[in-house]
């Protein structure tokens, strides 16, 4: 694919980006959609050590672009590309940069870094020069052929390229050392004449890796551009090189030009201003002696920057008189879909959710659980309890409530290694699975049998005060249904040996709980089963269902309320994140100990099989 | 971020660290030198430079300024305790140098050396390549006898060694045994500028003592954005003075300090904290042209700060940033009783978020409303880019309800026509 030399970039240019800049890239090709180009401007990306693609929109359809680990290979599968976009760090731009400048395919190298050590960026220019390439940057946004391709973020907004009618080729080439002013000026020359043909940004370091009249030159020999305008700036002696070239006839097209930093005389000595070159050493690196060298061989040098557009205008319009240019013709753009994120941002969509959380929120500033702020939480010190209270229950229960809702937990953390859900733990450790498949293993094994009568105990319980049965009735009425209550029951435990866990559940109630009129209830049923059996006790978990359910009376909740809980089996919760205290430390436990598998012991099995023929 | 000059102590104690590695035979500087300030524990000093005692020494400022031997600033040739004494009745003190005025802060101190000849000894940097400058007339004349010196380019691709011969061929008969001495020590010379990212590097003059060449006066500027290349061989205890006569005000070091912890660019040079225009711009080219539109509407004296913000800077920096500009501006107000001015300037960002950016302005104007109010405050807005519209908006609306009079503008407008309006007192 060749192109003339004074031509970097047309609309067939391809290019390699160095880094995953997705954004830079997804307006490279917004631009292009805008241009009607036929093929994406971005043949690849870099993300070093990683192949695969990126998905990007093209118009409203997405498309992949292919991505590579190393710049060898990207080039290998993509003859066509012949700019390099680099993206690495003021670290690594220089390496990057040389090690694309070494393939021939390549023709325009764009560095974006700012603060590349100056003899690395000497050095690259000195390389470009003798591989015939070109360098634009470093510290620079690149460059744009209107209608053709644009240099990564170079125009902004696909709305403001519009605006600055980027999308279609006008007359004047543009040259500057500042991104930041090169857009500028792209919106001085659109609302001042038919348009940009192309424009650069060469960078604001003091060794640019090409110079402002290398490509005022290219412009020159372009014979699409009509007009020249660039803005140059206080220190270095560039702007010399161009006063020179003009006076020697290699510049003939009307050049418009104005050097910034005229204030600097104003200034204390050695102020540096924003670019790193912007600063005069001698008389002639000054802005004034600049532009007035300019002026002096014929250069259109406006009296200050607040004149550039009336220049601009005034140069353009003379071409137009004499017929040199002929006014480009305005072309509509086609749309380009607002990204989602985009419209959100600025209020223009809606769409209904498909989540509703009313317990915590992450996407402030900082995280909440129930309206309290984390640092609240921790600055104030709640107790473990009130922080459950306000995620099961979005509220800071009072110290009695959350007391009791800790001690729970302290009583069900764990009961020995025998009991299913520990039994389960330890096997599942000792197969070599991890923390989480062990813990999971006996957490599956909390149900009505085992742990989970909590919330069945306290269901069937305040069924039964709700209805106002009395004890006997109630049992009777479970007995006929043939129903065990839940809650009731131990192996070896009874009144007379009773478990120690429920005697200090009774005794906290007795002391803090407004009211225990659920335990209260419980007790006296126990009493009647005790009488028939033993063991037939108030177990730990009908002591935690019925007194769960009174400190809801307790807290002043009303029945509906208090009744969703009871009906959703939350109150197994409690059993179940004290358990998984104990389960982790049986894993752990486990690891410790480096257990080795463990296989049941076949004399322990009876094996009863029906025998086949 | 560019070229920044470095203490003389700092040059000569790398140039004796690392100047031997890079030529054949050494050329043997010690780096006798001490750096003094007001914190200087002199018994330390001793104990840990013991040739301090054992010879005559010379003394002079290290505050990158030159010419110090005109201004009565170097002693030659005395005894510790008299060096001392001489430093210490200076330390502290005001001096004017070359028209401006600062405090004397730093020292050096070094044994004399005895010599007859002073050479000059140069390396520049510049776009196409660098320049090793030699004379034999060193000291404070080589500037008018510059005809005599010797220049040689060094290409920036072949490097030191393609231009060897040269700087052999180079060396003047009059330097008769030591040619070659002189020519090793050149080129050793050039390989330590490149290799320590050197951007100016002045000995002036150097002395030949038997085998041994010996810096008398040093300057030199580093290229600062090397750093991360030669933090070791700069060593840790490198620094970057201000210019003599500019002691940074606290709030430019703060803006110094956020600009070296973050990505984005902040600057701030204070030119009149009374003056009654405060430029507070986006990007390096268009600050410039903002300062530019205001000296050339005759403003230059009212001009209170040059500074920039660019390179997508988040919020937060933003709007420290602006914290410290408001409060400089609105400590006190006009003599005259004429409005303090804020112009909100900038050019078409590429990429920067104009609304976001504008969210940290707009947090420090609410906290500075009050102060605002009683400096009579202005404000002029002038930015493109990303959602501008919504930035402005948002500005407006911010400084409308603090009651402090606001213009914004779009990129319709021209960029500095902005300036024009708001110098209309």
């Amino acid at each position: 694919m060749s192109r003339p030399d004074y031509l970097l970039f047309d609309r067939t240019t391809r290019a390699l980006i160095y880094g995953l800049q997705t954004k830079a890239v997804q307006r490279m090709l917004d631009f292009d959609y805008c241009c009607r180009r036929d093929t994406p401007s971005v043949g690849a990306m870099i993300d070093p050590g990683k192949n695969g693609s990126e998905k990007m929109f093209w118009g409203k359809k997405e498309i992949f672009i292919p991505v590579y680990a190393d710049i060898k290979s990207a080039l290998m599968a993509n003859p066509d590309i012949d700019v390099f976009i680099n993206f690495a760090s003021f670290r690594s731009a220089y390496d990057t940069t040389i090690e694309a400048m070494a393939f021939d395919q390549m023709r325009t190298l764009v560095v974006i870094a700012e603060g590349i050590p100056e003899r690395q960026a000497r050095h690259m220019r000195a390389l470009s020069q003798q591989r015939g390439k070109v360098i634009i940057g470093p510290a620079t946004v690149g460059g744009i052929t209107a209608g053709a391709f644009k240099v990564a973020n170079t125009g902004g907004t696909i709305e403001s390229i519009i605006e600055s009618k980027l999308h279609r080729p006008g007359s004047v080439g543009f040259v500057s050392k500042s991104g930041g002013m090169s857009n500028e000026a792209y919106n001085i020359v659109a609302l001042n004449t038919d348009g940009l043909y192309e424009g650069v940004a060469i960078g604001g370091d003091a060794y640019a890796g090409s110079t402002l009249l290398e490509h005022l030159l290219r412009f020159e020999a372009n014979p699409a551009i009509k007009m020249l305008v660039c803005l140059g700036e206080v220190g270095g002696e560039e702007e010399w090189s161009i006063v020179e070239a003009v006076k020697s006839k290699k510049i003939t097209k009307p050049l418009v030009m104005w050097v910034t930093g005229t204030s600097i005389k104003y200034m204390p000595k050695g102020i540096q201003f924003g670019h790193a070159g912007a600063k005069a050493d001698a008389k002639r690196e000054t802005a004034e002696a600049k532009n007035a060298a300019l002026k002096e061989v014929g250069v259109v040098v406006p009296q200050s920057f607040d004149d550039y557009d009336k220049a601009i205008r005034e140069t353009y319009q003379k071409l137009v008189k004499k017929g040199v240019i002929k006014p480009a013709a305005d072309v509509e753009p086609p749309v380009i879909p607002m990204d989602y994120a985009e419209a959100v941002a600025r209020n223009l969509v809606r769409k209904p959710t498909n989540f509703t959380c009313t317990i915590s929120d992450d996407s402030k500033d900082e995280l909440l659980y129930a309206g309290h702020k984390i640092s609240k939480i921790i600055g104030e010190g709640y107790t473990v309890g009130e922080t459950i209270g306000l995620l099961w229950f979005k509220e800071r229960l009072p110290r009695w409530a959350a007391d009791f809702m800790e001690m729970v937990l302290k009583l069900c953390a764990d009961h020995g290694p025998a009991v299913s859900g520990a039994h389960n733990t330890i096997v599942t450790a000792r197969a070599g699975r991890d923390l989480m498949s062990s813990v999971a293993a006996g957490l599956l094994t909390i149900g009505p049998r085992f742990g989970g009568a909590v919330a069945g105990a306290a269901l069937m319980f305040k069924a039964a005060v709700d209805e106002g049965q009395t004890p006997q009735q109630f049992i009777s009425v479970m007995k006929k249904k043939n129903v065990k209550i839940q809650g009731i029951g131990h192996r070896i435990k009874s009144l007379k040996n009773p478990d120690m866990r429920v005697v200090l559940l009774k005794d906290y109630a007795g002391k803090h709980f407004p009211k225990t009129r659920l335990l209260d209830f419980a007790l006296e049923v126990e009493q009647l089963t005790t009488s028939k059996k033993d063991t037939l006790i108030l177990n730990v978990d009908g002591a935690i269902g019925v007194l769960s359910v009174d400190m809801m009376h307790g807290l002043g909740w009303d029945e509906e309320r208090i009744q969703s809980v009871v009906d959703s089996g939350g109150l197994n919760g409690m059993f179940l994140l004290g358990r998984t205290i104990g389960m982790i430390g049986h894993y752990m436990d486990q690891n410790r100990q480096k257990a080795s598998l463990y296989r049941h012991p076949w004399d322990d099995i009876l094996y009863d099989l029906p025998v086949a023929d | 971020m560019a070229q920044r000059g470095i203490r003389e102590y700092h040059g000569k104690r790398m140039l004796a660290r690392h100047l031997d590695s890079f030529i054949k035979q050494g050329v043997g500087y010690e780096g006798h030198i001490v750096l003094v300030d007001e914190n200087t524990d002199w018994k330390k000093l001793e104990k840990e430079n013991p040739w301090l005692k054992k010879e005559k020494l010379v003394a002079k400022p290290d505050q990158l300024f030159g010419k110090r031997g005109k201004h009565g600033l170097v002693l030659v040739n005395k005894n510790l305790a008299e060096t001392r004494k001489w430093i210490e009745e200076r330390l502290g003190k005001k001096q004017v140098v070359n028209g401006i005025e600062g405090t004397l802060t730093h020292f050096i101190i070094e044994p004399c050396v005895a010599h007859e000849a002073e050479y000059y000894a140069a390396i520049k940097s510049a776009a196409e390549c660098d320049y090793i400058y030699f004379s034999l007339e060193g000291g404070i004349n080589v500037e008018e006898n510059w005809d005599k010196v010797v220049t040689i380019k060094v290409p920036v691709l072949g490097g030191i060694e393609e231009v060897a011969a040269e700087v052999d061929k180079a060396m003047p008969a009059e330097l008769g045994k030591n040619r070659e001495l002189v020519a090793n020590f050149l080129r050793g010379l050039y390989r330590y500028f490149a290799a320590m990212h050197f951007a100016y590097l002045e000995i002036n003059p150097f002395a030949i003592a038997g085998k041994k060449i010996v810096p008398l006066d040093m300057v030199a500027k580093l290229d600062d954005t090397a750093e991360f290349l030669c933090t070791e061989m700069w060593g840790s205890d490198i620094e970057f003075p201000a210019a003599f006569g500019q002691n940074l005000s606290p709030e430019e070091s703060k803006i110094r300090e956020l600009d070296a912890l973050s990505g984005a660019s902040l600057k701030l040079t204070l030119l009149n904290p009374d003056g009654i225009v405060w430029n507070m711009v986006a990007g390096g080219g268009a600050s410039v042209i903002y300062a530019d539109t205001v000296c050339d509407l005759g403003y230059s004296k009212e001009l209170a700060m040059y500074g920039e913000y660019s390179g997508n800077p988040s919020t937060s920096l933003t709007y420290e940033y602006a914290k410290v500009v408001l409060d400089l501006m609105t400590r006190k107000a006009d003599k005259k009783k004429r409005p303090k001015t804020l112009i909100l300037g900038g050019g078409i960002a590429n990429f920067t978020d104009v609304a976001k950016t504008f969210t940290g302005i707009i947090k420090a104007l609410n906290e500075y409303g009050d102060k605002l109010k009683k400096v009579n405050a202005r404000i002029f807005v002038r930015r493109g880019g990303p959602n501008y519209q919504e930035g402005l908006a948002n500005l407006k609306a911010a400084a409308e309800k603090l009651g402090v009079p606001i213009e914004v503008h779009g990129p319709e407008y021209h960029m500095t026509r902005v300036v024009a309006d708001a110098l209309k007192f």
